[in-house]
């Protein structure tokens, strides 16, 4: 067994720092996702903030997979370019994501896989976790845990936690499964403390503060949300990278007298969940970019016959089939205006982990309020990131019901004409409240009429509703500077990314101040067109091709200088050097 | 139960549009035959859901006084799943016509059938899109010619009773306009069923099919023969397919568990239960 001890203590010194970025990488289905959520797990019981990012390919089994955890003593917005420890499971995980290694990192890597050339700049540290696990331990399948021993040893997680994390992650497979792997961390820890001068090398502080937080990625945190919003129907097929909220809620809705379907293809989805809403149930569906193509009839029936819905689209990089496991923010223009006639809808985009939670709830109480389908815009980003998440407190979350008509005689107006455009809706099984809901255009007691005056009365009735729920927005994420002349609009995922970039460029004496509302439409005249009227000049940062955003932005608000825009759209989200130095670069060139 | 025992009379089910079909049409005698079964029946408007397409016959709903869907071209299937898996108490029918159902609706219905989703569905057969204006369907005759097909179609029209019982479907039956009383009690009987009761309907189009008539129909159609036994699949499948005569009558029935009993054996909990499952998965969810 070869024990090379690279690591010099004058390069673990440096490690002594705010936040800790570990990568792990290697062959997809070798296990480096379990690896690196049981390290995450661990390090936010410890008390860290925490926040994760991976990628992994469109196949099964094979092909390249990363999985990387930030951590450290306060929430964090955004994963860092640099990495400080990355292990690499193989040599094409250690050729990929070794250029991203900061000089003074440290690389751990599979002796028994390959063997990286000399760095000088960085450390690097030998670990035969195939043979340990192998050969000492019998026990091929248990190398990603002897990987979690070794980082774990080296910024000193907590033994207890990790071992109650193994019992039970493994504690179906038996009680032989459980001891070997428990071995296996122990072997890991063993090796790392047995070759490393010092224990606890990694000194990164933990917020002991909050010990009610969880750990979520965004689709567990939008289902929650949506549990916890009142949904009792959902509707859907499989598409990645939306499936697990179908899957999380296939196990939870018959808990609790619910009902998931899984429907023939993503327009049924929808039917299946009008159909449920019409009944009264708050229903939704949830799919990515080429479901939501398919759904867009049943958008317009939802709008026409008005009958609330939610959908969840967390978007992947498109158009077609496109690249259905890589980032991307392209299905604002459908959500919004996808689809035949002036049809109205609202799209909300959540810019966390956590805000999936909230916005998730936003989108049952905006929908059932309004009786519009609610679009939620996610992505690939949000979908598979783990933070530490606060418990939320049910007894306080906001509940916004349906107007409900209990009609008392004959001649039941449906698509009653009032000032809010919101009319009472009856329920099937309500004496006298009979109508049909129809896609037809019709008059106020639901029946076919085609004139001129009706269509345009009951066009305006609904766009009423529209404008009505725009004020009742929920607020929007700011950061930064509200004084500068020069402002950013974002949306979702991006927003962290560009809070984040925003620190650093404070810290260069760059000046800014950015927006990033959370209902995207109708776009809220009280924060995107009053931030326009306070800066000079503005531009808009998202990660499609098209400028979908400044696009929408710029048909509402005539900006006297145009909108700048800064985009990315290779499938993955911002780097934050690359995005600093954009922003720079428009700043340099408004000024 | 005690809607039964009011029994509303055929005019409480009739609403105050007049139905927008041509003089003639088929349609008119599906529409009386449901307002006599629902009457018999006995289940109050309120209570009724009727559910339809896109097409001539799926204005159905606007001449009925109950609740409705008038949903989307060939999406009747799925908007009813809905419906009927979240509403309680209800009674719930679709109707529509054929080439909402087996063309553009066509893969809905497979997923209907095999789910053995609890409805009644009244397809009014007329082997021609009226609504546009007389182009070919998907159970019109080959050679059919119209304006998309001035040739004649070259394709084989499509057995509904076949396609229903192969997807799953645990009630078929055919039905003619042409005779009411029949259909009425048919429709009586598919209501009754537990499961996908599908009922085929010859429902000429006197203004855009001139092959298919109720002259044509009456010539070509009988009653199954008295020893017709629905339970045998393979006798149902070879009366579905003869051509000469097309029998009338309820050819297949069998029971097997329904949509809404699978949903209900899945449920292991309440509404009531909400508030302590979210508490749960928030100490699991760490």
């Amino acid at each position: 067994m070869s024990r090379r001890r690279i690591l010099e203590p004058e390069c673990l010194l440096a490690m002594v720092q705010k936040t800790l970025q570990i990568r792990m990488a290697g062959e997809s289905g070798e296990g480096v996702l379990s690896t690196g959520e049981l390290i995450t797990r661990a390090a936010a019981r410890a008390g860290y903030r925490v926040l994760t990012s991976k990628t992994n390919p469109a196949e099964i089994k094979g092909g390249h997979a990363t999985f990387q955890v930030c951590l450290g003593p306060v929430p964090l917005l955004e994963a860092k370019d640099e990495l400080d420890v990355l292990v690499a499971f193989n040599e094409e995980a250690w050729q990929k994501s070794g250029p991203d290694l900061r000089p003074g990192g440290l690389l751990i890597y599979d002796s028994a896989s390959f063997q990286p050339p000399q760095d000088p700049e960085r450390s690097q540290y030998a670990v035969p976790m195939t043979g340990i696990a192998r050969d000492r331990l019998k026990f091929g399948l248990a190398k990603n845990v002897v990987a979690v021993g070794v980082v774990a040893a080296l910024f000193d997680l907590d033994r207890e936690v990790l071992c109650e994390l193994i019992e039970q992650k493994f504690s179906h497979k038996g009680a032989e499964v459980v001891a070997r792997n428990l071995e296996a961390l122990d072997a890991g820890r063993d090796y790392v403390r047995e070759v490393l001068p010092q224990e606890a090398l990694f000194s990164v502080e933990a917020d002991r503060r909050s010990p009610t937080r969880m750990l979520l990625n965004g689709n567990q945190a939008l289902s929650l949300g949506f549990l916890a919003a009142g949904c009792s129907f959902f509707a859907g097929y499989p598409i990645t990278p939306a499936s697990d909220v179908m899957e999380f809620l296939a196990v939870q809705l018959p808990r609790i007298g619910g009902v998931l379907i899984q429907a023939e293809d993503e327009i049924a989805s929808l039917g299946m969940v009008l159909g449920a809403s019409y009944t009264g149930a708050r229903a939704m569906t949830a799919t990515s970019g080429p479901g939501l193509s398919l759904m867009v009839e049943m958008l317009g029936l939802a709008s026409m016959a008005e009958i609330p819905c939610v959908i969840l689209d967390v978007q992947r990089a498109g158009p077609s089939t496109g690249l259905p496991t890589r980032h991307e923010q392209s299905d604002l223009f459908l959500a919004a205006v996808g689809g035949h006639g002036d049809s109205q809808r609202l799209v909300l985009a959540p810019t966390s982990v956590a805000d999936c939670f909230v916005q998730a709830v936003n989108a049952f109480n905006l929908a059932e309020r309004y009786q519009v389908p609610v679009l939620v815009l996610s992505d690939t980003v949000l979908a598979s990131r783990m933070t530490d998440f606060e418990r939320p407190d049910l007894a306080n979350l906001p509940r916004w019901e349906r107007l409900e008509a209990r009609p008392t005689g004959p001649d039941f107006e449906r698509y009653q004409i009032t000032e809010s455009g919101i009319s009472p809706m009856s329920l099937p099984g309500t004496p006298f409240g009979q109508y049909v809901a129809t896609g037809l255009e019709h008059n106020p007691r639901g029946l076919p009429r085609y004139d001129a005056a009706n269509h345009a009365a009951m066009s305006d009735k609904r766009f009423r509703k529209f404008s009505k729920a725009a004020l009742e927005a929920p607020e929007p994420f700011r950061q930064g500077d509200p004084d500068s002349e020069l402002g950013l609009l974002t949306w979702g995922s991006t927003a962290g990314a560009v809070a984040s970039a925003l620190q650093e460029l404070e810290r260069r004496g760059v000046r800014l101040e950015m927006l990033a509302p959370r209902m995207l439409w109708p776009l809220p005249d009280h924060q995107v067109g009053e931030f326009l009227e306070r800066k000079k000049r503005v531009a808009v940062v998202e990660c499609n091709r098209t400028g979908q955003m400044a696009t929408l932005v710029a048909s509402r608000y005539n900006h006297p200088f145009g909108l700048g825009r800064i985009n990315v759209y290779g499938g993955a989200p911002f780097r934050q050097a690359e995005l600093v130095q954009k922003i720079e670069e428009w700043c340099q060139h408004v000024r | 139960m005690s809607a039964e025992n009011t029994h509303p009379a055929t005019e409480d089910y009739r609403s105050q549009e007049r139905p927008t079909w041509c003089p003639g049409c088929g349609d008119f005698g599906v529409l009386s035959a449901v307002h006599g079964a629902l009457s018999q029946l006995g289940i109050p408007p309120e209570k009724i859901v009727a559910i339809s397409g896109i097409g001539c016959s799926s204005r159905f709903p606007f001449f009925l006084s109950t609740y409705g869907i008038h949903g989307l071209h060939g999406r009747t299937m799925p908007i009813t799943t809905g419906v009927r898996a979240a509403g309680h108490g209800l009674h719930v029918f679709t109707v529509g016509g054929d080439g909402d159902a087996f063309a553009i609706g066509g893969g809905h219905l497979l997923h209907a059938a095999r789910r053995n989703l609890d409805i009644t569905y009244l397809i009014m057969d007329n082997s021609v899109y009226g609504l546009t204006k007389g182009q070919a369907s998907p159970t019109s005759a080959l050679g059919y010619a119209t304006k998309t097909s001035p040739r004649g179609t070259t394709d084989i029209p499509l057995n509904p009773l076949l396609l229903a019982m192969v997807a799953g479907a645990s009630f078929v039956g055919r039905a003619f306009s042409g005779r009411p009383k029949e259909l009425t009690r048919m429709i009586v009987e598919a209501s009754r069923h537990p499961g996908f009761a599908l009922i085929d309907i010859f429902s000429p189009c006197p203004t855009f099919n001139k092959v298919n008539t109720f002259k044509s129909y009456r010539d070509e159609v009988a009653d199954l023969p008295k020893d017709h036994d629905p339970s045998d699949l393979m006798q149902a499948m070879n009366r579905a397919a003869c051509e000469s005569p097309r029998y009338l009558g309820v050819l297949y029935r069998v029971q097997r568990p329904t949509f809404l009993q699978q949903l209900e054996h899945l449920k292991t909990g309440t509404e009531a239960d909400r508030p302590r499952l979210l508490e749960d998965l928030f100490d699991e969810m760490r």
